[in-house]
């Protein structure tokens, strides 16, 4: 009876095949590491923010004069409210956290060169509408940093030439940061930057099953089947959909399926990310003012200007480049370009060797210098622009953007070791 | 150069440092939020000196009863001066606009002022006045200089002034600042004084965070499972991989 019931769906919606392709049979190489866990939990905080902000926006008052309170509303009054919205705040900083640990594993071990170009495209797409929805939800609380972080952020735009006056009113809905410009980001936070995300995810993932997964070593498991390829007694232990076979064009070498391997590493990788962010959650939810700022715990006031206006964290990197520079616009320049140099990678990187394991100790050497460059530039974005740390943050965005010159320069030619046949 | 770059870093620790802190040194407050008899002075503290000015407008009285263990007959007798609803939250009738007129700026509402300028910055505010005949209510303050706020513990603590004592310094006698001292005339003792306002100081800060306990109660059951979770997660992902070479 079930049996019949199932295949009659399969013939119509073949679900069960669309399960062995994407993880039953998926063939994942059976060397990823610790860096591998932030793409499965990058999906558990987005569905962590979807279901904490589903709950959330049914006590919050989208409005100038009602959101603040109705925050202390859900803090105080809702039950559990207090745990929603610190799961939905500290989640904002743990998807930022994750997604930074994730785009390094991507550069570490080469995992945007041919052919997953348009999954590194597309991964970065999401960072931006990542970036977008998390500033359109800051403003939400409607506390000092939302209002006074908004009209600095909006501000960048009114940096463009002839139509930046005009794009920022577009922008606000107003001449100033109100109501009606909450109103406008609480309908982008809520439904269209999500619906966004959620398809771009499903692209990246999909995008992701074409290519198949890069690993640390950064050679093919995929082999070509011209008869070279030996396999062993592991290789035909597993089954693997055909449609990565190719119809047995291709060998799969030193893979393992999805699930349950990968599965039951990634719930480790829950169970280890969980702890920590369950500790900050419950302990430590203001993340000691970088997570939730104090003056945010003040409602907007247009009238008052803080003492000091800090971006949260995850822009400072990118805020820091924006005033290293002195001409407002040229800054604002910058400070994209920071952005799409990660996104030009795959052909700023000239390379043919992926993983960093096998490239020369220039290009490890540069990567280090592009992680000092990027934490340094976000201490900087945290701390008033003045005397030297402007020196510093204009040094810093020299390095940063050296990194990728740099990089396009030795590719090229880069003295790479040998790479193996097999995965190590 | 190696030295430019190490003076470098030592100015942008050192300046990193100064930008962390306000220029007045701060005193830590005691706090301890599992303390009720403090917690309910504080209560009492505030409802009698600080509610005619100030309001907790997120803050019900039911919240604050139910909390610091007060029951509610009590509560309303005692704490509850102008007949509200037990459900309501803890308001005054000044307007915005008479606080603007009469103080220079409306008195800010406490429901969040623990979270917004912290505990120590309240704790040593509140014990920072001194008599400035210069000033409007007669006191300013060392830590809000110049603050709209008259000096409404003065009862308790007396009239404070910063006193200065002549004492030898490098051969030659100097006038040196020693801190605050008060004329006497107050109901409570400098270290009564001290107590008080570290009861209050607490109470505002269970106002800021009311579920703080309840949140590291459950914390703690939280980290619990999620330990053991770890531990079966671990023991799986270890059974499971146990084939693969």
């Amino acid at each position: 009876m079930f049996k019949n019931l199932m295949s009659w769906i399969e013939y119509r919606l073949p679900f069960m095949d669309k399960m062995n392709l994407h993880v039953m049979q998926y063939p994942a190489p059976k060397n990823f590491n610790f860096w591998y866990f932030f793409g499965s939990l990058a999906m558990l905080v987005l569905v962590n923010q979807i279901l904490t902000g589903i709950w959330l926006t049914m006590n919050y008052v989208p409005s100038a004069e009602g959101a603040f309170a109705s925050v202390e509303y859900i803090m105080r009054d809702v039950d559990y409210g207090w745990l929603l919205r610190y799961m939905h705040s500290t989640g904002a900083s743990a998807f930022f956290v994750v997604v930074y640990l994730h785009m390094l594993r991507g550069m570490m071990y080469g995992s945007y060169q041919k052919p997953r170009e348009l999954l590194w495209i597309f991964g970065m797409l999401i960072f931006l509408v990542l970036m977008a929805e998390a500033f359109m939800g800051y403003l939400l609380p409607w506390g000092q940093m939302s209002f006074w972080g908004a009209q600095v952020i909006i501000g960048i735009f009114g940096t463009i030439p002839f139509i930046g006056e005009d794009l920022t009113l577009w922008i606000r809905g107003d001449y100033v940061i109100s109501g009606a410009t909450l109103n406008r980001f609480f309908a982008l936070h809520v439904i269209a930057l999500p619906l966004v995300l959620v398809i771009l995810v499903f692209l990246h993932i999909m995008a992701l099953h074409e290519v198949g997964s890069n690993n640390p070593d950064g050679i093919d498991i995929k082999k070509d089947n011209d008869g070279t390829v030996e396999q062993t007694e592991a290789d035909k232990k597993f089954t693997f959909h055909q449609y990565f076979t190719r119809g047995g064009k291709k060998v799969i070498v030193d893979a393992i399926p999805f699930h349950p391997y990968y599965t039951v590493k990634d719930l480790l990788g829950v169970a280890g990310f969980l702890l920590i962010f369950a500790w900050v959650i419950f302990f430590f939810p203001e993340g000691g003012g970088y997570f939730l700022e104090a003056p945010n715990f003040e409602p907007a006031n247009a009238l008052k200007t803080p003492a000091h206006i800090a971006p949260v964290w995850y822009f400072t990197p990118f805020y820091a480049i924006l005033r290293a520079i002195p001409h407002p616009f040229m800054g604002a320049v910058a400070m994209f370009a920071a952005i799409l140099a990660i996104a030009l990678l795959p052909w700023l990187d000239r390379g043919k060797v992926r993983s960093l394991r096998y490239r020369s100790g220039l290009h490890t050497a540069n990567l280090i210098n592009f992680c000092i460059s990027f934490v340094a530039l976000g201490v900087l974005g945290v701390l008033p622009a003045e005397g030297v740390y402007t020196l510093l943050a204009q040094i810093f965005s020299f390095t940063y953007f050296g990194f990728f010159i740099l990089l396009w320069f030795y590719s090229k030619n880069e003295k790479t070791k040998p790479l193996p046949v097999r995965l190590t | 150069m190696m030295k430019n770059l190490f003076s470098v870093i030592a100015l942008v620790a050192s300046s990193w440092a100064m930008a962390a802190g306000p220029a007045v040194h701060l005193d830590k407050a005691p706090i301890d939020l599992t303390d009720k008899a403090s917690l309910q002075n504080g209560a009492r503290l505030f409802q009698n000196y600080c509610l005619g000015c100030h309001q907790m407008q997120y803050q019900r009285y039911s919240r604050t009863f139910s909390d610091l263990g007060i029951p509610e007959e009590i509560g309303m007798e005692n704490l509850m001066f102008t007949g509200e609803k037990v459900g309501d939250h803890i308001t005054n009738n000044m307007s915005a606009k008479d606080g603007e007129k009469w103080f220079g700026a409306t008195p800010p509402d406490l429901t969040n002022v623990a979270r917004v300028r912290g505990p120590n910055w309240l704790y040593t505010y509140l014990r920072s006045f001194y008599a400035d005949p210069s000033r409007p209510f007669g006191v300013n303050n060392d830590v809000f200089p110049l603050v709209g706020m008259p000096h409404v513990l003065q009862e308790l603590q007396g009239v404070p002034y910063k006193a200065y004592e002549t004492r030898l310094v490098d051969g030659a006698s100097k006038e040196v600042y020693v801190g605050i001292k008060t004329d006497g005339s107050g109901e409570l003792s400098a270290e009564e004084y001290d107590r008080a306002v570290a009861d209050l100081v607490n109470y505002l800060e269970y106002v800021g965070e009311p579920t703080k306990l309840e949140a590291r109660a459950l914390g703690i059951k939280v980290m619990v499972f999620l330990l053991i979770f770890f531990v079966l997660a671990y023991l799986l992902k270890k059974e499971y991989w146990k084939d693969v070479h």
